[in-house]
């Protein structure tokens, strides 16, 4: 038996004949990056590859200066002997599969999809394979998403609900991706639309990859409060309990994520209303990807690996839960509580500002909830 | 069933006290009488029993959704709640129906509980291929005996109140004692006032506030009667039809818990209701209130504990006298025929509360110093002009209790602890009211005994409604009295506020969560 040509390594998945990493969590020489999410993209690599239309969010999320090489979807380069193409994953704009071929061996990385419909990134394409190792953030026959138009028709009913009572609607969302598939799907007519500057940053660099978005000014630049009376504020989650919100009247507190589908999830957040809309792929989604694959064998990364990996077995298939950081880590964000994670003893100081906060790591809002919670 | 779900999520959704009553009425407004008055009776927390088993309804989804059952198990654990984990995982439904709500519990959920295995099965695959992911959701909580909603009983008032245009009061009035929901009885809920009040019903409890100011700010001293504040079990004794009435606060009857009562109180004239405590006392000795839980522990009351721990019922307010309600009265005067009524009857197991007589509020304050020999728990002022108002009236009636650092709250989460308790669950979070719902403000390791934990851990294990990695949430039914050092604003905890040093100073067994502290309590301790 050959050696796997991916494995699980501390700094990430590893490519031993190509000598490079894909999504690797420590800085290494060579990183090929799924998409610039935080917790698939990590500064201070030497050289990274991404797909063309994701290079200016990696920059964002990485730095200007970082040495990033475009590579088109579909597009064949040849590294060390190992064939390597990217495709589409449909996850965000610029999302990738990352397909390896060496010595007639297909393995393909999916890095984070979803199956559904988005405007704003280029649709999955289904890529054959030996070996698969896919996602499995949402790997539940509990998740299984209503058909995004729907949702977004209810985003748009508690919009104009909330406009009828004169409040403010606060959509709070990761600030890279599923604010842009909002944004795209709401309807600028039906009253003013402001985004928080981590949103706009992101916005800027889908208007300019051409991703038609409706105008979405940030909050800053209204000169009155009175003008989000009517209006609906796209915010990543961070911004939720800050003095940002503040300026404000009575907002109501909207949430869109895949957790949603689980209303204790909703509650733990604090929010009026939860909405599933994922960048993930349900239940039926994943075991449709994995189908179409062909793989005949699967390895599962994020969320609920050990279960569908069960499921998949049972099923006649090879399947297994490779271990990454996300397994088993104790302690990691969504594992402690938020209500036990305040120490009633280290009172924090009473910040009283409301400005936006220019952070990298809060502008690019790590989407560390759709990581899963084990 | 429909529009019942869809209250229910809209009452899930958000944390505003107005909002939820605006939908409760809207409901109520909507709704047919004999549908609303289901919706009261599951609002305001009488469910039915349990008629399906839980086991059975993992069997039965997990064969409908073709989901095996450790695949279910994985799934109940991220959801944590079984209802909502069915409701996600059964295939939609094929048809839809608008049978009300009255004639799903009535025709449908009621029965369920005298048909057999097989049949129950086979009714349930009927039910859910027509409800949608919120009505299953709703009907599974009923079926299971397990229909909670965060909205307090309160909130429920209002929006009936405001239905039927009458006083909070009334309505608060009439929800008490036993009642079967109907047509009729939803419309007697909202009737216009003057209706006679059922035999055993008893009136809702004043309730004091804890004193936040310096008492003399709250003017002359011969305005306000003061008492001592009882550590008991706060009760009502109803004397109508011939019959005696005990009533926990928790509205539970617990006359078969004080055999001590019933030949005292049956002297009581026809159409009496005492307000006061059941406190235990031997000889004019009070004894500590760890005694009286350890009595209400037993199952059995035996001869042997009811010699070691006699209990009595000590009066302190007259609310109906004669047949007649004076709640109205002012409290000098309801005081006065509360004496001439107890006085004469007075003994072992029926006594008057005495007033504590101090010329000035520093004499009062110097006697509130040695509360603890007395086994109280500090002083009630209550102002002598005020009626008998219902619920929370601010104002009336305060609390000056010794240490006024400590509120009573709720077990809502539990986390296993470290060391030689790693294996049991003894690090807690605690929660108070705050708007209907719980706000967790505190964790606290230390107070309990050795017993007390291992009971608490049972409570855990049996009683867990999510798990969040190695933190369980419970459900809120445990109420615990925190004491505390120091207390101070905080932005970063959601109470708003922090408290320093918190700790366990006692299970209270006798209070239910609905009596615990509202988040109220902790800001006037700021
Ligand atoms: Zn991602
Ligand atoms: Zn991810």
């Amino acid at each position: 038996m050959r050696d796997p040509l991916i494995k699980s390594t501390e700094r990430g998945l590893y490519c031993a004949a190509g000598d490079f990493y894909i999504d690797p969590w420590q800085p290494v020489d060579r990183a090929v990056v799924t998409h610039a999410h935080s917790d698939h993209a990590v500064p201070e690599c030497a050289h990274y590859l991404t797909t063309a239309p994701g290079r200016e969010l990696l920059a964002l999320r990485v730095g200007e200066g970082a040495d990033i090489q475009p590579l088109a979807y579909g597009q064949p380069i040849v590294h060390h002997g190992v064939g390597v193409s990217l495709h589409p994953a449909g996850h965000i704009l610029g999302s990738a599969q990352v397909r390896l071929e060496h010595r007639g061996e297909v393995w393909l990385v999916s890095g984070d999809y979803k199956l559904s419909p988005d405007p704003t990134c280029a649709p999955f394409e289904s890529v054959r394979c030996h070996c698969l190792i896919s996602e499995s953030t949402f790997g539940l026959p509990i998740f299984r998403w209503a058909p995004p138009a729907a949702t977004m028709q209810d985003i748009t009913a508690w919009w104009q609900a909330n406009q009828q009572a004169g409040r403010t609607s606060l959509l709070l969302c990761y600030a890279l991706g599923k604010a842009q598939r909002l944004l795209a799907g709401l309807d600028p007519e039906r009253g003013p639309i402001y985004v928080h500057g981590a949103v706009e940053r992101c916005n800027a660099v889908y208007r300019a990859a051409g991703v038609p978005l409706p105008p979405a000014p940030p909050v800053l630049d209204a000169a009155r409060a009175a003008a989000f009376e009517r209006a609906l504020i796209l915010a990543p989650p961070s911004a939720q309990n800050t003095p940002w919100t503040r300026r404000f009247k009575r907002p109501v507190r909207g949430f869109a994520s895949g957790w949603m589908q689980i209303r204790g999830t909703r509650r733990r957040r604090v929010v009026d209303r939860g909405f599933a809309l994922s960048d993930h792929a349900d239940w039926p989604e994943l075991l449709a990807a994995i189908a179409g694959s062909g793989a005949e064998r699967v390895l599962l990364t994020h969320g609920y690996a050990q279960a569908l990996a069960r499921h998949l077995r049972e099923q006649g298939l090879d399947a297994q839960p490779l271990a990454t950081r996300f397994l088993g880590e104790a302690g990691g964000e969504e594992d402690v509580h938020p209500d036990m994670s305040e120490s009633p003893d280290d009172a924090a100081p009473d910040a009283d500002d409301t400005r936006e906060s220019d952070d990298l790591q809060d502008m690019l809002e790590s989407p560390a909830d759709e990581r899963g919670r084990r | 069933m429909r529009s019942f779900a869809a209250l229910y999520a809209a009452l899930d959704e958000t944390t505003r006290t107005g909002e939820k009553v605006a939908a409760i009425r809207a409901y109520l407004a909507a709704a047919a009488p004999e549908d609303a008055a289901w919706a009261v009776y599951f609002l305001i927390g009488r469910k039915p029993r349990q008629v399906v088993g839980t086991r059975k309804l993992r069997a039965w989804v997990g064969d409908a959704a073709g989901v095996s059952e450790w695949l279910f198990d994985e799934c109940h654990e991220a959801v944590g709640d079984l209802a909502e984990t069915a409701a996600l995982l059964l295939p939609p439904p094929t048809r839809t129906t608008t049978l009300p709500l009255h004639r799903w519990v009535e025709e449908r959920l009621l029965p369920l509980a005298g048909l057999d295995e097989a049949a129950q099965r086979a009714a349930l695959r009927e039910f859910w291929d027509e409800l949608e992911r919120g009505e299953r959701l709703v009907f599974h909580k009923l079926i299971t005996g397990a229909f909670r909603v965060g909205v307090s009983q309160r909130l429920v008032i209002a929006a009936l109140a405001e239905l039927g245009d009458i006083a909070p009061a009334t309505v608060a009035h009439r929800l008490m004692g036993a009642w079967q929901p109907s047509a009729a009885q939803f419309r007697g809920l909202v009737a216009a006032e003057s209706s006679e009040p059922a035999a055993s019903r008893p009136y809702p409890f004043l309730l004091a506030h804890p004193l936040d100011t310096e008492p003399a700010e709250l003017g002359p001293r011969d305005a306000w009667q003061a008492e001592w504040k009882w550590d008991g079990i706060r009760a009502q004794i109803v004397r109508r039809g011939g019959q005696l009435f005990v009533w926990s606060r928790g509205e539970e009857l617990i006359g078969e818990r004080f055999p001590e009562l019933a030949p005292v109180a049956g002297r009581l004239p026809e159409g009496t209701v005492l307000d006061g405590e059941l406190l235990p006392w031997r000889g004019d000795q009070i004894l500590p209130f760890a005694e009286l839980q350890r009595r209400i522990g037993r199952k059995n009351l035996t001869r042997t504990i009811l010699a070691e721990v006699p209990a009595g019922f000590l009066a302190f307010d007259l609310l109906e006298h004669g047949g007649r309600d004076i709640r109205e009265r002012p409290l000098g005067e309801r005081r006065r025929l509360l004496e001439q009524l107890v006085t004469p009857l007075a003994g072992d197991a029926l006594r008057l509360s005495p007033i504590v007589a101090a010329a000035g509020w520093d004499e009062l304050a110097a006697l509130r110093a040695d509360s603890r020999a007395r086994n109280v728990e500090g002083l009630m002022l209550k102002r002598k002009a005020a009626p008998y108002g219902v619920g929370r009236v601010r104002g009336d009636w305060w609390k000056w209790k010794l240490d006024p650092l400590a509120v009573d709250a709720v077990l809502v989460y539990a986390q296993s602890g470290s060391g030689r308790r790693a294996s049991l669950f003894t690090d807690y979070t605690f929660a108070v009211w705050e708007d209907g719902a719980l706000v967790p403000f505190c964790k606290a390791y230390s107070g309990l005994t050795d017993a007390e934990l291992a009971e608490v851990d049972r409570f855990v294990r049996g009683h867990t409604l999510e798990r969040f990695g190695p933190v369980r949430a419970v459900t809120p039914e445990l109420v615990f009295e925190i004491g505390f050092e120091g207390i101070a604003r905080s932005r970063r905890h959601k109470s708003g506020v922090a408290v320093r040093f918190p700790r366990i100073l006692r299970w209270r067994r006798d209070k239910s969560p609905a009596d615990a502290d509202h988040l109220d309590a902790l800001r006037a301790l700021l």
